[in-house]
């Protein structure tokens, strides 16, 4: 078997020098009832490269696949365009099967690029400090309201009818187990929600989206005040990083803390993982924030280097104290996420975002020519609620069965409230062309 | 004046009925470099055995019980610039807090001086 | 307190031995080890590393809220975007590069087909909210890992969406908690035993959930001590975490009778399956009583580590605990597969979402890809071989260093400092003289059951020869520790890795934790010290 590189020889003599006769006898601790009689049952044996492709193949050919239709999903996962050297950096072999740089001395690489990307996070954010990054945006979001919790000492969150579902989701999960209050709003489809007066002294947060799961752009200053004045913090979630690249960040409305959904930039959409949450906040919160943190110094020769910081509030050492009980980060995800930055720099972003604009600007002018279809945003950014003359649903699958993939019914992630039944999620993104957009028109026409 | 010791590795030095409280040489030769500290507010009441207060090194954080019940009358601001005097004087400017005491017969059941160092010895 | 750990760690300036690191070359650099400045340091106004297309002029539909000044980002032309991350590359080791011993994270080979099918057109670029009949593939790869997961652990659930291994002890402990609720027994039932020896992650899953945690002692063997146990189990206990094999490389002899105990005192039985790979394709996580068990598919399964990160932590579930599985649940109906997503009535009752979309896809295909691979005759021979290699070194090693515990160990090998005992060398010094031995280091001070604890892990993707040299080093480490005279270079050590010892008290004293202009500037500049 090409992974394993012990022969028969080699074992026979490793048994020797260990006194054993055969490896059952290190086995012997397993109790008599647990000892399987021969290899487990109902799995094949193993198999070399080229059948195990081809059962990969055989699985991706019962799937329609984005790069080969038209394409207009969003919701909380961008299409956008992934510079060919991201992927050939994440596979030097020297980042993809490193570890977590416990031993700094050897692991400079990974420390490094993790500092760099913990600072471009801070300054797409406009916040003060960042983590080496998270699982994902929608647990990041749990983490911050944990950490809202913390601060505050108090265990009400407010949770925005703007936020994406899932991450509404998950927080309300952590709410129900960990023994805190969520308290969620009405889905915000029109985008005039004004959470100002449900803040009270028990409020720890209020959570918000900005573009909102429906794509409206707002400002949070006033309501970034409003939360200051009852001592409570502001979280901002971003779910689009692009839009960093165009719009006010959240650091310069007031948030305390801001978590992004990373995946944009970088990583795939990979059916929805694995992905990189990033996590920021004010100098004052360092040390109530979770997950790992990169920090400079200096090693026995006075030369520059980086390590883990700040371990003493983490699992491994502050166990059941610990301000969460997350080991792994997003490692290799965030390495994309850094490498892809770098190499748009400040022009390649900002111009990535304008493009992003222009392009959902002209999807929404286009779509809303079809008879029916009414653009319910006034703000977008890269994407957009339509409200349609019949149900979204099954409008998306007649689209699916002539391959177009036109967007997400807002019911799938909202069911059961008939405010949602007609409206349609769509977003364009740089790689959105008249080729995807012309078939897209003509589909609604027909299906509409 | 008196000086009192717990099996955690905390003094308490008691002058009239307020208690300075801090950790042993022992302690802080333990935990090495003290990197933060965070000491209670003042104003808040304990009871013994109380978790109050956290010293963190490097690798490795420890609770600080509280030795006897009171109110906290004074936290060393000192700390949050300066975590190293921790090591550098233990019993002296790397203080953690002061205690009222509701019930100085608490202190009974502490270790002198003697004692503790005969404790210390035991733990080698 | 907590246990004493080397003290001069991470401090700068302290005594270096003779070994001088100036690096005597005009550019610091020295051959193949570059020093590397960061990004904003590298930056020009006018360089991009991409090329895009004019946008066309539209008007903005930003509610007036467009970004306004200058981001900060560094402009770098496509060869130093190259030039940089290689170069950075270059100070990293990792297992591609030779022996990674870390007890507890099973640093196995990372096979790279699992690499070419994760990027397959119709896998790697699926969106997760396609309509489901355009997925079907993808879905039928998720049900297809699941089906293995079951069938090696004989679990008859499992949840996909946990991210990495505490996500899945915390989708675990919720069934756990979801179950007791459901009986009307979460109000009671508050503590949650973990021996002294669990992961940090046990611990810190409970009391995020609200249990009080309580240790289990372990006998002089480095297992459960089960009468005390027995004594601790109670009305009010409401779930054991154990790991099996343990934190110390030694299967629990006694878990049929653990698992009985747990059971009858009402409670549940939650494994941590980070050491699976002891035991995977010989035993069964199922035939040994345990209600649920996450598994790392970044350890057992070979998904990459990636610097410490993405994982994922599916967890199997016992028929008791099935119904709280997290949405979403992948469900087949004749040929058909669907999804059942937040709110959707299933048969359970689920804990809610722990996770946006579906899972670490990513992962999912790899691992598949690694198990398809091995196949059920590969796996348990892969098991075999782990077990068979920590036992050789163990038994190589045991004259020399000193066992934390008597008797065969399974896949990793615990050792504590007592041989280092009047050496003056402590178990952190040791480590980083491997490191310039060309090694990373074994896992450190972990479990904290042992003093100086010394966690060693080989696995199963190391041939023979590599393992006799490692050994061999070891060894000399060992005896040169021992003779005395060498405490210096051991203090001074790692003298050839690209950076000394660091000062980690600095590090937390003063956390700087971003890249500012006023930060340092870059150490050695040669073209300023040129100039001066």
């Amino acid at each position: 078997m090409r992974y394993l590189p012990l022969t028969e020889s080699d074992r026979r003599e490793m048994l020797g020098v260990i006194g054993a006769k055969s490896v059952d006898e290190l086995f012997r601790d397993v109790p008599a009832s647990a000892r399987l009689p021969a290899k487990i049952g109902g799995l094949p044996d193993h198999q070399g490269e080229l059948e195990v492709e081809r059962a990969f193949q055989a699985l991706a050919a019962k799937n329609l696949s984005p790069s080969e239709v038209p394409f207009f999903i969003g919701a909380g996962a961008y299409r956008h365009h992934v510079p060919s050297t991201v992927d050939y950096m994440i596979q030097r072999g020297e980042f993809l099967t490193s570890y977590t740089p416990y031993q700094p001395e050897i692991t400079q690489g990974t420390l490094q690029y993790l500092f760099e990307f913990q600072t471009q996070v801070t300054l797409l954010t406009g916040m003060e400090v960042a983590n080496a990054s998270m699982y994902d945006g929608s647990t990041g979001a749990a983490e911050a309201v944990l950490m809202a919790n913390r601060v505050t000492r108090r265990h009400k969150a407010l949770i925005s009818g703007g936020l994406h579902p899932h991450y509404r989701g998950v927080i309300q999960t952590t709410a129900r187990w960990e023994g805190f209050k969520a308290v969620v709003s009405r889905p915000d489809i029109e985008g005039l929600e004004d959470l100002i007066a449900n803040i009270d002294k028990e409020t720890s947060c209020v959570v918000v989206q900005n573009p909102s799961f429906f794509g409206h752009v707002r400002d949070f200053s006033k309501l970034a005040d409003a939360c200051h004045a009852a001592g409570a913090l502001l979280i901002v979630v971003v779910t689009e990083v692009v839009s960093l690249g165009l719009i006010k960040p959240p650091g310069e409305m007031g948030a305390d803390i801001v978590v992004c959904e990373g995946q944009s930039i970088g990583n795939g959409l990979g059916f929805g993982g694995p992905y990189v949450g990033l996590f920021a906040t004010r100098e004052k919160y360092m040390r109530q924030m979770p997950g790992r943190l990169v920090g400079e110094t200096v090693d026995a020769d006075g030369k520059r280097g980086f390590v883990l910081t700040l371990s003493t509030r983490e699992q491994h050492i502050r166990r059941e104290k610990a301000t969460s009980n997350i080991c792994t980060n997003a490692g290799l995800c965030a390495l994309a996420f850094t490498v892809h930055l770098t190499l748009l720099g400040e022009a390649g972003f900002k111009r990535l975002a304008e493009l992003n604009h222009a392009k959902a600007s002209e999807l929404a002018d286009r779509v809303t020519s079809v008879p029916g279809v009414q653009l319910v945003n006034e703000s977008f950014f890269n994407e957009f609620t339509v409200r349609l003359p019949k149900p979204a649903g099954p409008v998306v699958e007649a689209l699916a069965a002539k391959r177009i993939l036109g967007g997400v019914p807002v019911s799938r992630l909202v069911p059961g409230d008939p405010a949602a039944a007609n409206l349609l999620l769509l977003a364009a993104t740089e790689t959105a062309t008249e080729h995807g957009m012309a078939p897209l028109v003509a589909g609604l026409k027909e299906v509409l | 004046m008196t000086i009192k010791y717990t099996n955690e590795h905390e003094w308490i030095r008691v002058e009239g009925d307020v208690g300075t409280i801090g950790i042993t040489q022992y302690a802080q030769e333990q935990l090495g470099d003290v990197v933060f500290v965070e000491v209670p507010e003042v104003g808040r009441k304990v009871t013994k055995g109380d978790s109050i207060a956290v010293v963190e090194s490097v690798k490795a954080a420890s609770d600080i019980f509280a030795p006897v019940s009171g109110e906290v009358v004074e936290a060393n601001a000192g700390l949050a610039d300066t975590p190293g005097d921790v090591n550098a004087e233990p019993t002296g400017k790397g203080w953690f807090f002061r205690i009222r005491l509701a019930d100085k017969s608490e202190l009974d059941s502490l270790m002198d001086e003697k004692a503790y160092d005969a404790f210390v010895k035991s733990l080698s | 307190m907590v246990q004493s750990l080397d003290r001069s760690q991470g401090r700068a300036g302290s005594p270096a031995g003779s070994a001088s690191a100036a690096s005597g070359t005009f550019t610091g650099n020295r051959a193949l080890q570059i020093e590397e400045p960061l990004i904003f340091e590298m930056g020009q106004p006018g360089r991009c590393g991409v090329d895009l297309p004019e946008p066309s002029k539209v008007k903005d539909r930003l509610n007036g809220l467009r970004r306004k000044g200058e981001i900060g980002l560094p402009g770098l032309s496509e060869p130093q975007v190259v030039q940089h991350y290689t170069r950075l590359s270059q100070k990293n080791y990792a297992i591609d590069m030779g022996v990674y011993p870390l007890g507890s994270c099973t640093m196995k080979h990372n096979p790279r087909i699992n690499e070419k099918v994760a990027r397959l057109t119709g896998i790697g670029d699926l969106h997760p909210l396609q309509p489901v009949s355009t997925v079907q593939g993808a879905l039928e790869l998720i049900d297809t890992l699941a089906h293995w997961l079951k069938t090696l652990t004989g679990m008859p659930a499992v949840a996909m969406s946990p991210a990495a291994g505490a996500h899945g002890e915390m989708c675990g402990m919720m069934a756990i908690a979801a179950a007791l609720d459901a009986k009307g027994e979460r109000a009671k039932r508050r503590i949650v035993l973990a021996p002294e020896s669990a992961h940090g992650t046990n611990p810190a899953t409970a009391a995020a959930l609200g249990f009080t945690v309580k240790p289990i002692p372990a006998n002089e063997r480095g297992r459960v001590d089960l009468a005390a146990l027995k004594a601790a189990l109670g009305p009010e206990v409401a779930a054991i975490m154990l790991t099996n094999p343990n934190t110390c490389g030694l299967f629990e002899s006694e878990i049929v009778e653990i698992s009985k105990a747990v059971h009858e005192a009402g409670a549940y039985f939650y494994c941590d399956g980070a050491n699976f790979n002891a035991i995977v394709g010989r035993v069964r996580p199922g035939d040994l009583g345990v209600d649920c068990m996450h598994i790392n598919l970044h350890k057992t399964f070979s998904t990459p580590h990636g610097g410490g990160g993405p994982g994922a932590g599916p967890v199997v579930l016992s028929a008791a605990l099935a119904p709280y599985a997290p949405y979403p649940w992948i469900v087949k109906q004749g040929d058909v597969f669907a999804v059942k997503e937040d709110g959707a009535k299933v048969d359970g009752a689920p804990v809610g979402r722990l996770k946006a979309f579906y899972g670490q896809m990513g992962m999912f295909t790899r691992a598949l890809a690694y198990m398809m691979s091995h196949g059920a005759d590969g796996l348990k021979q892969a098991a075999e071989d782990a077990v068979l290699s920590a036992n050789y070194i163990m038994a190589s090693l045991k004259d020399t260093m000193t066992p934390g515990f008597e008797g065969p160990c399974m896949h990793e090998a615990l050792f504590d400092d007592g041989f280092l005992k009047d050496t003056g060398v402590s178990t952190l010094d040791f480590a980083k003289a491997m490191i310039d031995e060309g090694y990373h280091p074994m896992t450190m001070y972990f479990p904290l059951v042992v003093h100086g604890a010394m966690l060693i892990e080989p696995t199963e993707s190391q041939a023979k020869e590599d393992l006799d040299l490692f050994i061999a080093a070891m060894r000399s480490l060992a005896e040169r520790a021992r003779s005395g005279g060498a405490v210096e270079d051991f203090k001074a050590a790692p003298r050839f890795a690209p950076r000394r010892r660091l000062d980690e008290t600095l590090a937390a004293r003063k956390p700087v934790l971003r890249w500012r202009p006023s930060n340092n500037p870059p150490e050695g500049d040669p073209m300023q010290q040129a100039a001066e």
